[in-house]
């Protein structure tokens, strides 16, 4: 497009005015409050054992929340933009629906039906695999409010990428899953990329659905987020902006490995 | 043996004979430190599940209880949040030996499904392990100078309060504002809901939680608080800005606990909540600001006596109050929000 | 031309992809809408026509849909910027934009009531207020429509928006009739789930809208209410009608993207 300078900083200026009354100014106090008392107090915050086991729990739930989300959401992706079958609109309507649900509702509903108390939940508990109240229904409540995120992300970009590329490698007889690897994922990489930092980040900062599954045991199913609450509850405000912050920084982490990656390799 | 000799003789003796039958009695609950020289009970891990805020409580209390000879061999997993989602969440299954709710539904819920034993307030105690009164929380120095019931009616006065529907401990709150008026007007129940009516159109927010009512107080709405004491006490500890004042007539919270019927080990979850009426563990829940319900026990808050003290009792107990004033689909309370919700929106 | 109907690989994938559903969503909803109807319809009915239940529903919709209206242009606007535009501190910037995810939601809730609440250091007060509410969701839905559009922004061919370019077109007009259609399906995409976001969030926005009943009492909250009073079924009546809504927007919403992708 033109160059045309007023424009230009016409958007950038709304765009900024916006950020930083809504995400700079909230953000920023969560770091002012963290390093509110002194850099020490927030170490301590965080070296305390109870945290960092909470960050080793939070840390296995969204790792396992991250692969079952990205398998699903690649899956669905190509499912929906590539594919014809009956239904497809609805079960595209499906997928964005387990974000409508409130966090008490999820809980209610993972517990009907893998709960001690029902038929699936008793019989698995009994042959010892426990869902709900364990590592398992904690992970389970993560991957539900975060089910669209990764589909969301990669089919917009498979739309746009067009099929001429896979429909290329076919004629030239390539198999479905060498077309895929190798014009397919390339094609998809930074999109699955925004999806699994937006799925780890969902993941991280969870805590309604998984507060209700977790059964709150300390030092065995209490996760960083509801180790804030928790320190909240306690009026422990350094703990709590401090853990919040950490969980902060790791999806900034992320992204920012990310996208180095993507300035490595031009598109 | 010159005399001296003898005494000291006699004095050993005695002290012998009573280690002796100290170390004999492990059920002896009235000496100060029981447990001490009881015989270890086979070794045991104790889910203990509880409401928030007496977490620092519970756990210098199961840190004492393992130092004592009969619980050293028992270890503690513990797990704290709301009242209400404690209770919904040991009756979808969370395992626990012992139990402890901010106020007696959470309790019976469990009895319903069977989980506690209805005998649970059997005990002297009736099942009460720490009780708390409902005070008022005013900024520090009380610059509004709010002292009385009638205080919170006045035009002006900004109260804060948790959503009674949300928040089953805010229940007491209200019921202390009805039942002082009651009290205040003779016995009569019209008294009461007409209280009621003009606290509530005062009421300026209603926040899910009562830590969050506390925040939101904190952070400058409101001029008074509606809080248990307990909370008051323990925001004072953690240097919260506020004063709290005991009036002359409130409700007295009284807090359930019980060991469970799904227990493993019920000698040892006996023995633990046996031991939460030791001198010892009522101790340390007066230090976190909670009224011992054992006689006795003194700590370094003062716990003035108001002089129209009444009981959840005095209005047929819970069951009946939750139907008459709680029920969403139609009650006191609900007519109420729904008389200032349409009238002022 | 048409796509090998290879249909073994397309039934295979549609089968693991709704058992998976199945087994997380569907008939974990499911036995939520079984509860709600369990005392029959009239039960039902009752519990989601209450005053209360009526009044949160209404403002959680109605605030929901404002949320997803700004943050289709904010949500695009931000993404332009992000994409086409350098500045200093943008990286900066971009590695912000989730945080709204990552953050617990009592923290984000507790920065914007110390923000925008009774003693706001900037003078806004917005708690206490429907405003607030809104405020409140467009913090948690901010990622969603931002992030749907950059992947689609840096993917298009800068090519056809030149050659518009070259041929005298306005920028507006080249944004409209070269950019726009293909930020199309991403910008729905990020909009319907800002929108779903929105209809259930519970934590950031219950400090901040003091949760008056029939005021700022959002849906979410209200059905807490009911499972707090022992009603279940009403709670879940009340969750099931969301989620019918939620049903009917997110159709709507692919409806529509179809027909502004026809006209484009």
């Amino acid at each position: 497009m033109r160059r045309n300078w007023k424009a230009r900083w016409v958007l950038r200026l709304v765009a900024l005015m916006y950020l930083t009354f809504l995400l700079v100014i909230p953000v920023g106090l969560v770091f002012w409050r963290t390093f509110e008392n002194g850099v020490q107090p927030a170490i301590d915050a965080l070296t305390n054992d109870s945290v960092l086991h909470a960050f080793r729990v939070t840390i296995i739930v969204a790792l396992w929340t991250v692969l079952l989300n990205t398998v699903f959401g690649v899956t669905a992706a190509i499912l929906l933009v590539r594919h014809r079958f009956p239904g497809k609109r609805l079960l595209s309507a499906i997928i964005d629906l387990p974000l409508a649900v409130s966090p008490v509702v999820v809980g209610l509903a993972l517990i009907l039906v893998y709960g001690r108390f029902s038929p699936v939940g008793g019989f698995l508990q009994d042959n010892g695999f426990q869902v709900i109240f364990a590592l398992p229904g904690m992970v389970l409540a993560t991957v539900f409010v975060s089910l669209p995120l990764v589909v969301r992300e990669v089919a917009p970009v498979l739309e746009e990428v067009g099929v001429d590329q896979e429909q290329a490698a076919w004629t030239l007889g390539a198999s479905r899953f060498q077309a895929f690897r190798r014009v397919t994922l390339p094609a998809i990489k930074w999109a699955l990329g925004y999806g699994i930092v937006l799925t780890l980040a969902r993941a991280l900062g969870e805590f309604g659905a998984v507060a209700v599954v977790s059964g709150r045991l300390v030092d065995k199913t209490q996760t960083v987020t509801l180790v804030v609450d928790q320190s909240f509850q306690n009026f422990d405000q350094t703990t709590a902006y401090t853990a919040s912050m950490a969980l902060a920084l790791i999806a900034i982490v992320i992204l920012v490995v990310i996208n180095l990656l993507r300035r490595k390799q031009p598109a | 043996m010159s005399l001296s000799r003898s005494r000291k003789l006699v004095g050993l003796f005695l002290a012998l004979v009573t280690v002796a039958a100290c170390g004999g009695s492990g059920e002896d609950t009235k000496s100060a430190n029981a447990g001490n020289g009881a015989p270890a009970l086979p070794g045991a891990q104790l889910g203990l599940v509880a409401y928030s805020t007496p977490q620092e409580a519970y756990d210098k209390i199961t840190d004492a209880f393992s130092a004592t000879s009969e619980g050293s061999k028992i270890t503690f997993t513990k797990s704290y949040g709301a009242s209400g989602e404690q209770s919904r969440a040991v009756e979808s299954g969370l395992a626990a030996d012992y139990v402890a709710f901010s106020l007696e539904p959470d309790m019976t819920r469990l009895v319903k499904k069977d989980l506690v034993a209805p005998e649970w307030n059997a005990n002297p105690y009736k099942g009460m392990v720490t009780d708390s009164v409902v005070v008022f929380v005013t900024r520090k120095g009380n610059p509004k100078n709010i002292k009385t019931w009638a205080d919170l009616t006045k035009p002006g006065v900004e109260v804060v309060t948790p959503n009674p529907f949300t928040s089953g401990g805010a229940r007491w709150n209200v019921m202390a504002g009805f039942g002082q008026a009651v009290n205040a007007g003779g016995g009569s129940e019209q008294a009461g809901v007409d209280y009621l009516k003009s606290l509530f159109r005062n009421v300026s927010v209603q926040d899910d939680s009562a830590r969050k009512s506390l925040q939101t107080f904190t952070s400058g709405k409101g001029d008074v608080l509606l809080a248990y004491e307990n909370e008051a006490i323990f925001a004072q500890q953690k240097n919260q800005p506020i004063d709290y004042v005991v009036p002359e007539s409130t409700i007295l919270i009284e807090n359930p606990a019980a060991v469970t019927r799904t227990t493993k080990s019920p000698a040892q979850a006996e023995a633990f909540l046996k031991y939460l009426y030791e001198p010892a563990a009522q101790k340390i829940f007066a230090e976190n600001g909670y009224r011992p319900v054992v006689p006795g026990v003194t700590g370094p808050y003062k716990f003035p006596t108001p002089s129209g003290l009444f009981k959840i009792d005095d209005f047929g107990g819970w069951t009946a109050v939750s139907k008459k004033f709680f029920d969403p689909a139609g009650s006191i309370m609900a007519d109420i929000q729904r008389g200032n919700g349409i009238s002022v929106g | 031309m048409p796509l090998p109907r290879v249909d073994k690989g397309t039934a295979l994938g549609v089968g693991v992809t709704v058992l998976w559903l199945s087994l997380l969503v569907l008939i974990p909803l499911g036995a939520v809408a079984w509860r709600a109807g369990e005392n029959g319809m009239g039960d039902f009915w009752d519990a989601v026509t209450t005053p209360e239940a009526a009044a949160a529903i209404k403002l959680t919709v109605a605030a929901s849909a404002v949320v997803a209206i700004v943050n289709v242009v904010m949500g695009t606007l931000i993404a332009w910027v992000l994409v086409r535009d350098d500045f200093p501190g943008k990286g900066f910037v971009d590695a912000m934009i989730d945080l709204p995810f990552a953050l617990p939601t009592i923290v984000a809730g507790l920065v914007l009531l110390a923000i925008y609440g009774a003693n706001s250091p900037l003078g806004i007060e917005l708690a206490y207020t429907q405003a607030g509410v809104v405020v409140a969701l467009l913090f948690v839905t901010l990622p969603f429509v931002v992030r749907t559009v950059q992947p689609v922004l840096q993917e298009l061919d800068k090519e056809m928006e030149e050659a518009a370019a070259s041929l005298g077109a306005s920028n507006f007009a080249i944004f409209r009739r070269v950019v726009l259609p293909n930020l199309i399906p991403a910008i729905f995409a990020g909009t319907a789930l800002a929108f779903a976001r929105a209809i259930s969030e519970f934590g950031a926005t219950v400090l901040i809208s003091g949760n008056l009943p029939f005021k700022t009492q959002v849906a979410a909250v209200h059905i807490f209410g009911q499972i707090e009073t022992d009603n279940t079924t009403g709670a879940a009546a009340v969750a099931t009608v969301l989620l019918f809504i939620a049903l009917l927007v997110l159709l709507a919403l692919d409806l529509l993207q179809r027909w502004v992708a026809r006209r484009a």
